[in-house]
C-alpha cells in the first residue's frame, strides 16, 4: 500500500505534473484565442465621450470591494466568497513548501508566513468554503443557476485545500498519500481551469476591463 | 427550421464580440446579479436572474463558439438551440429587462448582462419573439416618424398654443442654430410644458437654439426592440434634420432611452462618428446655469422637501449624475437623496421599452413597489426626475397605490424659478 504511495507520488510529481501542465497551457491557449480572436467591442461610442469617471484599470480593482448596499443583500456569499479567494492565494503564495516549488519553476524567491499563520489561514479557507457550498445549495437564486459543474469546480477547488491542509498537519492518512493526493488534486484543478467556469481566473479581469471601459466613456466610475 | 430563425441565429451570432465571450466565460453563477434586479428583488423569480434571461444567447455561443461546446455538441451532451426556446424566452427577455444596467455595477467578475440583454433582443426581434405591441410603436416610429404617431402638425398645434402662453416664438427650421432640440411623442402630448419650460430657460440665456420640422422626434423604438437597421433608419433622420439646419449640437429632452439611441448607440449604428455633439437637456441646462447665464433668486427656493429619481438611461447608462443635482440644489433647499441614487438607482421598472409592452403591464405594477419603498423611505411627497417615460411610470405606480406625491420635470422646476438679473438686484435692494 505504501510502496503504491510512494508511487503515485513519484508519478504525480513527475509525468503527472507535466501532463497538467501542458494540458493547463494548451487549454488556456485555445480558451484565449477563442475568446480574444473576436471581434474587439465597437469604438465608435468614443467619439461622443467628453468626460472620463473612473476606467477599464480602475473596475478591475473595484471589483474586488462590495458594491455600495449589496452586503446586507447577501452577507455570506459575499464574505465567505472574499475570505476564501484571499485565504487561498494567502496559503498557495506564502506557504515555504509551495514558494520553494514556485522557486524552482520560476526562479523567484520571497518570504513566506510562519507555519502557525497558515494554518489559521487554511481553516480559515476551508470554512470559507463550506459556506460558499452552503450558500449554492441554499440561495435561492445561486442554487437556481448552479449546474452539475458548478458543484464539481466547488469540489476539483477544495480538495487541493483538504488534502494539503491534512498533509501539513499529519492527521488522517500517512503522509506520503497526503502528499500524493494533494499534488493529484491540484493537477486535476490545473486541467480543469481552461474549461470549466474556473475561466474566471483570467477573464474575469477582461470581463471588468470591458465593463470599466464603457461605462467610464460614458462618465459612470463603474 | 424556419427562415426567421436562421436568420435569428446568424444576427446573434453577429452580436458575439470579445466582450460577450469573456462575460460568459466568467460568470461563476454567484447570482449576485440577481440581488441587483428589481425585477428579481421584488418577486423571488429565479427566472428573473439577469444571467439567466441570457440562456438562449449563453447556450449559442457555447455551442459555436468554443471548443468545449462543440465537442459536448457532437456527442449530443449539449442539445441544439431550437426556435421554440427562444419563444419561450421572449417575455425574459423583454418584459423583465429595462436594461437599466444595475446588474452590470455589482457583478463580481464585471459582467455586463443588460448590455447582453440589448443584443439578444436583435435575434429575437429577427425571429419574430419581439411583443406585438413593441412592434406596433417601432413600426410607428418608422413610417410616421414617431412611436406615438405624432405629427408636425400636432406638434404645431401644441406649439402656438403654448407660444400664447409663454409670451415667446419657439424656432422652428432655424438655419445655422447652435442647438437643435428633439422633442419624445410623449412631451408633445403629454407633458408641453417641457417645451414651454426649455423656451423659456433658453430666452433667458440667449441660446441660439431651433427645432426642425422633418427630425424632431426623439425616440427611437428601434433600440428598445433590438432592430439595428431600424434604429439607424431613425438616427439618419436625425443627422439628415441636423445637416440641413447646419446645427453643431442636438439636444435629447427629459426622455432616457433616446439619449443613449443618439449619443451612445448612434455612432456604432451608422458606423461613423456624429456630425454633432449629442447632450442631454439637463447637461446643457447646467452649463448655462454654471456660466451664470440663467439666474434663479436665492431668496425664493422651493421649500418643499422633494427627491430625484434618477432615470437609468440618463445616470447609470448616461453619466449625468452630477448636473441635476447641482440644478436642484440651485432651486430647491429640501432636495433629499434616495439611499441608493446616481449610478446606483433603482429603475422606475418601464425602461428599456417595458412600459410600451401591454402583457407586462402586471409585472411592471408588482416591482413597483422598489420605488415606492424608496419615496417612502425619503419621506416626501414630491419626486423630480427627467424622463417623460419615468414621469409617466412613475405617476401611474403612484396612483395604483394611492400614494399621495406628486411628479415633475427637473427642466420645468428650473424654469419656474428662473429670474431676470434685474429682479433680482431689485429683491435684494
Ligand atoms: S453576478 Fe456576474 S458572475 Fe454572478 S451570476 Fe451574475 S453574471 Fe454571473
Ligand atoms: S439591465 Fe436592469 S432590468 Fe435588465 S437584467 Fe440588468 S438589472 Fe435587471
Amino acid at each position: 500500500m505504501n510502496a503504491f504511495a510512494t508511487e503515485l507520488l513519484l508519478w504525480v510529481k513527475g509525468p503527472g505534473f507535466t501532463i497538467a501542465v501542458i494540458i493547463l497551457m494548451l487549454g488556456l491557449s485555445i480558451r484565449l484565442m477563442e475568446i480574444f480572436g473576436m471581434k474587439a467591442p465597437d469604438k465608435l461610442v468614443y467619439s461622443q465621450s467628453n468626460r472620463q469617471s473612473g476606467s477599464g484599470v480602475q473596475t478591475i480593482f473595484r471589483r474586488f470591494l462590495i458594491p455600495k448596499g449589496m452586503l446586507s443583500r447577501a452577507p455570506g456569499i459575499y464574505l465567505a466568497g472574499i475570505l476564501f479567494h484571499i485565504g487561498y492565494a494567502v496559503v498557495f503564495f506564502l506557504f515555504e513548501p509551495h514558494i520553494a516549488l514556485l522557486n524552482n519553476l520560476t526562479g523567484l524567491n520571497w518570504q513566506g508566513l510562519p507555519n502557525s499563520v497558515i494554518d489559521f489561514v487554511a481553516v480559515m479557507t476551508l470554512f470559507s468554503m463550506i459556506v460558499v457550498l452552503v450558500c449554492r445549495m441554499g440561495r435561492r437564486a445561486m442554487r437556481f443557476l448552479s449546474d452539475l459543474e458548478d458543484y464539481l469546480v466547488w469540489l476539483l477547488t477544495f480538495l487541493p485545500l483538504l488534502t494539503g491542509f491534512v498533509a501539513f498537519r499529519h492527521v488522517l492518512l500517512p503522509y506520503t498519500w497526503a502528499l500524493a493526493l494533494h499534488l493529484l488534486s491540484v493537477e486535476l484543478l490545473m486541467i480543469a481551469i481552461p474549461f470549466t467556469k474556473l475561466m474566471h481566473t483570467v477573464t474575469a479581469f477582461s470581463s471588468r476591463w470591458y465593463n470599466g471601459d464603457i461605462y467610464s466613456r460614458k462618465g459612470v466610475m463603474s | 427550421m424556419s427562415a426567421s430563425f436562421t436568420r435569428a441565429i446568424n444576427v446573434l451570432r453577429e452580436q458575439v464580440d470579445a466582450s460577450v465571450a469573456s462575460f460568459f466565460s466568467a460568470c461563476t453563477h454567484c447570482g449576485l446579479c440577481s440581488e441587483a434586479c428589481l425585477f428579481y428583488t421584488e418577486t423571488g423569480d429565479p427566472n428573473y436572474i439577469p444571467i439567466y434571461k441570457l440562456e438562449p444567447f449563453r447556450h449559442l455561443y457555447e455551442q459555436d463558439f468554443t471548443l468545449a461546446g462543440r465537442v459536448k455538441h457532437i456527442f449530443g451532451l449539449s442539445p441544439e438551440l431550437t426556435d421554440v426556446a427562444l419563444a419561450q424566452w421572449s417575455e425574459l427577455v423583454y418584459d423583465s429587462c429595462t436594461l437599466c444596467g444595475r446588474c452590470a455595477m455589482v457583478c463580481p467578475v464585471g459582467n455586463n448582462p443588460g448590455a447582453m440583454v440589448r443584443k439578444l433582443r436583435e435575434g429575437m426581434s429577427v425571429a419574430g419573439y419581439a411583443p406585438d405591441s413593441l412592434v406596433d410603436a417601432t413600426q410607428r416610429n418608422v413610417h410616421l416618424g414617431s412611436a406615438m404617431g405624432v405629427s408636425y402638425k400636432t406638434l404645431k398645434a401644441q406649439l402656438i398654443h403654448l407660444e400664447t402662453d409663454i409670451g415667446l416664438t419657439v424656432p422652428v427650421d432655424v438655419q445655422g442654430a447652435d442647438y437643435m432640440l428633439l422633442l419624445s411623442s410623449m412631451e408633445i402630448v403629454q407633458f408641453p410644458e417641457f417645451i414651454s419650460a426649455v423656451t423659456r430657460i433658453f430666452h433667458q440665456a440667449g441660446v441660439s437654439w431651433t427645432i426642425s420640422s422633418t427630425a424632431f422626434e426623439a425616440s427611437n423604438s428601434g433600440i428598445q426592440i433590438g432592430a439595428s437597421d431600424i434604429a439607424q433608419q431613425i438616427v439618419e433622420r436625425t443627422i439628415k434634420g441636423a445637416q440641413a439646419l447646419g446645427v453643431k449640437t442636438v439636444i435629447t429632452p427629459e426622455c432616457g432611452h433616446s439619449y443613449t439611441a443618439l449619443r451612445w448607440e448612434g455612432p456604432t449604428l451608422m458606423g461613423k462618428p456624429l456630425p454633432f455633439k449629442v447632450r442631454h437637456i439637463l447637461e446643457v441646462v447646467d452649463q448655462l446655469h454654471q456660466q451664470g447665464r440663467i439666474h434663479f433668486d436665492p431668496n425664493t427656493k422651493d421649500t418643499r422637501p422633494l427627491t430625484y429619481h434618477d432615470p437609468c438611461q440618463i445616470a447609470r447608462q448616461g453619466g449625468v449624475i452630477e448636473a441635476p443635482r447641482r440644478l436642484l440644489n440651485a432651486v430647491a433647499s429640501d432636495f433629499r437623496e434616495m439611499a441608493a441614487h446616481g449610478k446606483m438607482n433603482w429603475c422606475c421598472g418601464g425602461g428599456g421599452g417595458v412600459s410600451a409592452i401591454e402583457r407586462a403591464d402586471p409585472l411592471r405594477s408588482t416591482v413597483f413597489k422598489k420605488k415606492k419603498q424608496q419615496i417612502e423611505e425619503v419621506g416626501v411627497h414630491t419626486v423630480v426626475s427627467a424622463c417623460s417615460n419615468c414621469r409617466m411610470m412613475l405617476e401611474q405606480g403612484i396612483e395604483d397605490n394611492s400614494m399621495d406625491v406628486e411628479v415633475i420635470s427637473l427642466t420645468e422646476l428650473v424654469a419656474d424659478h428662473l429670474v431676470s438679473v434685474e429682479q433680482t438686484v431689485r429683491d435684494v435692494a
